[in-house]
């Protein structure tokens, strides 16, 4: 097949057509596959919730959008079971990571004990370092945060003076890990009247020293 | 060249990364795991036989001053109808990969096949040249993350193989992938020149 003569009518003619049936076919793809990514991204979060408050026949109720201390946007979700508040999913950013915001989802029984955690986002960490992170801090894995409460207990790791061991070699993900659980517990609905203003307190204190820590670092 | 010999062509004598060295930024990048790279060579093999057949197809019709723009914009289009299908369909494999996928498009093997073979060959010739060098390109990627993998997490395709403690970390970290490269392509020529 002979090529095309160079004119710029030839060049104007293929390169437009090109490009139309192109977009064409992208825009077909897009409206194909909207509603599968849709519905991909809401049962990554479904079954995130439910991960992180591990109650049988619980309900989840309505998302709450709020923003956290860092002024990154978070979703809470209210667990009931009967009627009866059993635990709060909050999904929180930290804008910390490595490589960028993570993104996790905890979940905080009504006393503000961390049930448990899943992470929706932290693709900008070091694969095999930082990405360790989703199953570093689980239930009997080497930086167990589970059963823990940030009112009661110094939720940074121990480089910093806490009680989280740190993911080897991969400091600052595990710190941006703290940071994202300070700003749920941040945003967490204060249901528990007694213990709310301490609570509330150290919660920030935990949340300072932690982003104090961070800028340490990042100043270094 | 018959069509299985163009194929075998891709995958030993002209394999993209360890005898092109084409493609160097998606290889270093996403083998941290053999899966990581196994799913990398796959969606790129999948651009390369789309974008190879299509550019075959239409070569006459586009003028050569305007040619490199025209097979861009094709290839880009291939990758971005992969990256849509792996978000709705795998969510998995995009949240390990994310990034890496809409850089196929400047990934210069898929350019360099489209200038070096499917320009100037048939259709099918140029699907079977996608087909290939997709599992050459492919087969690199898993090996080499198979290796990185082994070396530094002591796992192989996420299963462990043993203790983790016994693995040299700078394995999974940048410089274990270019260590591992070019032990790897230096084995690799030596055996496919003799």
């Amino acid at each position: 097949m002979a090529k095309l003569e160079n004119s710029l009518k030839n060049m104007v003619l293929s390169l437009t057509v090109i490009t139309v049936v192109v977009g064409a076919l992208l825009g077909y793809v897009a409206s194909v596959t909207e509603e599968p990514i849709a519905k991909a991204a809401e049962a990554k979060q479904q079954s995130a919730i439910v991960s992180v408050v591990p109650v049988e026949g619980a309900v989840v109720g309505e998302a709450q959008n709020v923003t956290t201390e860092n002024g990154k946007p978070a979703v809470v979700f209210p667990v009931t079971k009967d009627g009866k508040l059993v635990g709060t999913a909050v999904q929180a950013v930290s804008k910390n990571g490595f490589g960028g915001d993570i993104v996790v989802m905890f979940g905080f029984d009504p006393e503000g004990v961390i049930m448990g955690y899943s992470v929706l986002d932290c693709s900008n960490e070091t694969p095999g370092l930082g990405a360790k992170m989703p199953d570093w801090f689980q239930k009997g894995a080497k930086g167990d945060v589970i059963g823990k409460n940030p009112a009661k207990n110094n939720i940074t790791v121990s480089k910093d003076g806490g009680e989280v061991d740190a993911i080897t070699a991969a400091t600052i993900s595990s710190r941006a890990f703290c940071d994202a659980i300070a700003q749920a517990y941040g945003v967490l609905p204060k249901n528990a009247p007694e213990a709310e203003t301490s609570a509330t307190k150290q919660a920030e204190a935990v949340a300072d020293s932690v982003s104090e820590c961070v800028n340490e670092v990042a100043a270094k | 060249m018959s069509k299985l010999g163009i194929i075998i062509n891709g995958i030993i004598k002209e394999n993209p990364t360890f005898v092109l060295l084409l493609g160097m930024c998606p290889t270093l990048g996403t083998t941290s795991s053999a899966i990581n790279g196994m799913s990398m060579g796959l969606a790129t093999m999948a651009v390369l036989i789309c974008s190879n057949f299509v550019i075959s197809c239409v070569k006459g019709l586009i003028p050569d001053k305007v040619h490199i723009p025209c097979y861009i914009v094709i290839i880009a289009g291939f990758v971005t109808v992969v990256q849509l299908l792996i978000k709705a369909y795998a969510p998995a494999v995009d949240e390990t990969l994310g990034l890496f996928i809409p850089l196929i498009v400047v990934n210069c093997i898929v350019l360099g096949r489209a200038e070096s073979f499917a320009a100037k060959n048939g259709p099918l010739d140029s699907a079977c040249d996608g087909i290939g060098i997709g599992l050459g390109f492919t087969l690199a990627l898993t090996l080499l993350g198979l290796c990185r993998e082994l070396l530094g997490a002591g796992t192989a395709f996420n299963q462990p193989v043993y203790p983790e403690q016994f693995g040299a970390l700078t394995f999974v970290l940048a410089p274990g992938a270019f260590i591992t490269l070019a032990y790897l392509s230096a084995l690799f020529n030596k055996f496919i020149k003799k």
